[in-house]
């Protein structure tokens, strides 16, 4: 054999790209996905591509989606590598969720509460049955529209947790104190605050954050949740400019929100009473939201005076795990070069065999 | 690039990176935080490495590329490609031309100059990080110049195998004062880094730190009086080249335990071949 090694590198990476884009086609054939296709039919990927992306943009979620052959991490890490290189012109002013245009709103902790109860487009009750009719591609007529919310999710909807809140029931909503970190600016530095650990939830990976999520309900680091509300509509996004001296309304973007409410005994310094856990993500993604919101909690031990055992408890192992771009970066980095490494440690074990063997042999 | 800054990050990115390098160097072998960017290609593959150079390249550098001591392995390949791409600088692949190196796990064989940087691919820059995974608590012990942890691995390093079992990433202190991963790197590579003429950076993008070791400073690799350190490499010559002072990789020629013992760096052997040095196994090479 011939001493070939890795040369001729630049031509392989060519033709291994010339393959991806083959592959992506797929059967010429077919007719061509287009970006607005993925877009209005396969939403919740989108949804998940943008949250875990960190940037609000459905054509180029979907875009993202298409090019990455709907390996969602590989579209978040495109729109990432994208947002990196937009300007910022400033912050927006904090969404106000209570004046969202709702589409879905539950509590699971009241049978009813002013609002309502408002299931909207779930798929909580659908009876999990391939529905063969979709695999027929005649089969084009529209489903027919559903029932119109009549006006009822008009004006604003107030929160189950300012509800409990009046009552005292509740611990106060934290503040905002000062300008809220941004981990994409800068680095994580330990203890890390309230606003920078939600930051990281929102954006973390939907599978990490949902597998701590429910390690929490099951012993490991409990918080007994009760699902307050989830709401999921439209808000408004403003920004101020300094110029102007007044907000203007930039657009509407969709979010789910969750409010947990977790039982607490109380502690030296606070009487019992009920604590949140937040989840707050872009799109439609309950899960996301709920998982996030357990997590939060979770991660709230030690300020409330709760003894620190399990990973979700653990804000230093979520916040440096949560991220999927971070993790299947370095997970896949594995599959790169290491032979002057592993050709060290070889040298290494036949250098300490030949050791061993030469004190067997005395 | 259309669209792009030069070297890709704009120049505010590119000047928070140059005022932690300068801080880094400031402080030889502290790791320094830094707003690591997301950039367009996969954390591991080098994204601290390239933040580095990128904000350190000016239009008349003069940039090699190297992964395994090579200039042809394809994630250098990629990384070359990318800076020729947004930056457009001139790329090279001898080593005594490049003004700028950025390197994964090798230091060239050649002594690099003073007017010469190298930029390292960090994967993993806290060198305490198997023995205390806490960040919180591995910046203390820095802090305190609190190394008993790793003394103790090496004791039981020692004590269990007769030697010190690190054979790449081995810990170094620089200046006498912080302890610190030297990317990994083969052992061998580490008195290379003793008294360099040439600026040492080093870059972890994932891990959002930046490191630095300025020209002649002392960095020693740790061991005890009775258990000096040990550089390892395979007990050959080049089969190529026929060196005898360059680390080695080891090439699998067949399946009846065949095996080539080649320089892992590349131009190093180019270099000695172009000047009429043969190793054993070179006159098959030129058979074939």
């Amino acid at each position: 054999m011939a001493y070939v090694a890795v040369k001729g590198g630049e031509k392989a990476i060519d033709a291994a790209h010339t393959w991806l884009a083959e592959e992506r086609r797929g059967d010429p054939a077919l007719a061509d996905l287009t970006v607005a296709q993925v877009q209005a039919q396969l939403g919740r990927a989108v949804d998940r591509v943008m949250a875990e992306g960190s940037l609000y943009d459905r054509q180029l979620g979907a875009l993202a989606v298409k090019q990455a052959q709907g390996d969602l991490i590989e579209a978040a890490f495109l729109l990432r590598a994208y947002r990196t290189t937009l300007p910022r012109f400033g912050d927006s002013l904090p969404v106000e969720t209570e004046t969202m245009q709702i589409a879905r709103r539950i509590s699971a902790i009241f049978k009813d509460l002013p609002g309502g109860q408002l299931l909207g487009p779930t798929s909580d009750y659908t009876h999990r049955l391939l529905d063969f009719s979709l695999l027929d591609p005649e089969n084009t007529t529209p489903p027919p529209p559903a029932p119109s919310l009549a006006g009822d999710s008009v004006g604003a909807i107030p929160r189950v947790a300012d509800i409990l809140g009046q009552e005292g029931l509740l611990e106060p909503d934290g503040g905002a104190a000062g300008t809220p970190g941004d981990l994409t600016r800068e680095p994580l530095a330990f203890p890390a605050s309230r606003d920078v650990r939600l930051q990281a939830l929102a954006r973390g990976d939907e599978g990490f954050v949902l597998g701590l999520g429910y390690s929490t309900q099951r012993g490991y680091g409990g918080t007994h949740p009760f699902a307050g509300e989830i709401r999921l509509g439209e808000v408004s996004l403003e920004i101020a400019p300094a110029e102007l001296g007044f907000a203007i309304d930039i657009g509407d973007i969709t979010l789910t929100e969750c409010q947990m409410v977790n039982q607490f005994h109380g502690s030296k310094t606070a009487p019992p009473q009920f604590t949140r856990g937040y989840g707050l993500v872009f799109g439609f993604n309950e899960r996301k939201a709920m998982a996030m919101a357990l997590v939060d909690r979770a991660m709230r031990a030690s300020e409330l005076g709760e003894e620190v055992t399990a990973p979700a408890q653990n804000i230093e192992f979520v916040l440096y795990h949560s991220d999927n771009i971070e993790a299947t970066g370095f997970v896949e980095h594995l599959k790169l070069p290491h032979y002057v490494d592993f050709q060290s440690e070889l040298q290494n074990v036949r250098r300490m065999r030949a050791e061993q063997d030469k004190v067997a042999a005395e | 690039m259309k669209g792009y800054n030069f070297a890709y990050l704009d120049e505010q990115t590119k000047r928070m990176i140059r005022r932690c390098l300068l801080k880094a160097v400031a402080i030889p072998g502290h790791q320094v935080p830094f707003g690591s960017r997301e950039m367009p290609l996969p954390y591991g593959w080098g994204t601290g490495g390239i933040q580095v150079t990128a904000s350190i390249l000016g239009r008349n550098d003069v940039l090699k590329v190297i992964d395994q001591g090579a200039d042809d392995t394809t994630n250098a390949v990629s990384i070359r490609r990318f800076f020729g791409r947004t930056a457009g600088v001139q790329t090279t692949t001898a080593t005594a031309e490049a003004t700028v190196i950025q390197t994964r796990h090798r230091i060239p064989e050649k002594t690099l100059r003073e007017d010469q940087i190298i930029v390292y691919q960090v994967p993993q820059p806290e060198p305490l990080f198997r023995l205390e995974p806490s960040r919180q608590e591995t910046r203390r012990m820095h802090a305190l110049s609190d190394y008993g942890l790793m003394h103790v691995k090496l004791y039981e390093d020692i004590s269990r195998f007769g030697q010190i079992s690190i054979s790449y990433d081995y810990p170094v202190m620089v200046n006498e004062r912080y302890l610190m991963s030297p990317s990994p790197i083969p052992a061998f590579d580490n008195p290379k880094m003793d008294m360099m003429p040439a600026l040492q950076l080093f870059g972890a993008g994932r891990e959002k730190r930046i490191y630095a070791i300025p020209p002649w400073t002392r960095v020693k690799s740790l061991d005890f009086d009775d258990h000096p350190f040990r550089a390892i490499n395979a007990p050959h010559p080049c089969g190529l080249c026929g060196a005898t002072d360059s680390y080695l990789d080891e090439v699998v020629t067949d399946d009846r335990g065949g095996r080539l013992f080649v320089c892992s760096d590349t131009d190093h052997c180019a270099e000695r071949r172009a000047a009429g040095h043969v190793g054993n196994d070179g006159f098959k090479e030129a058979a074939e």
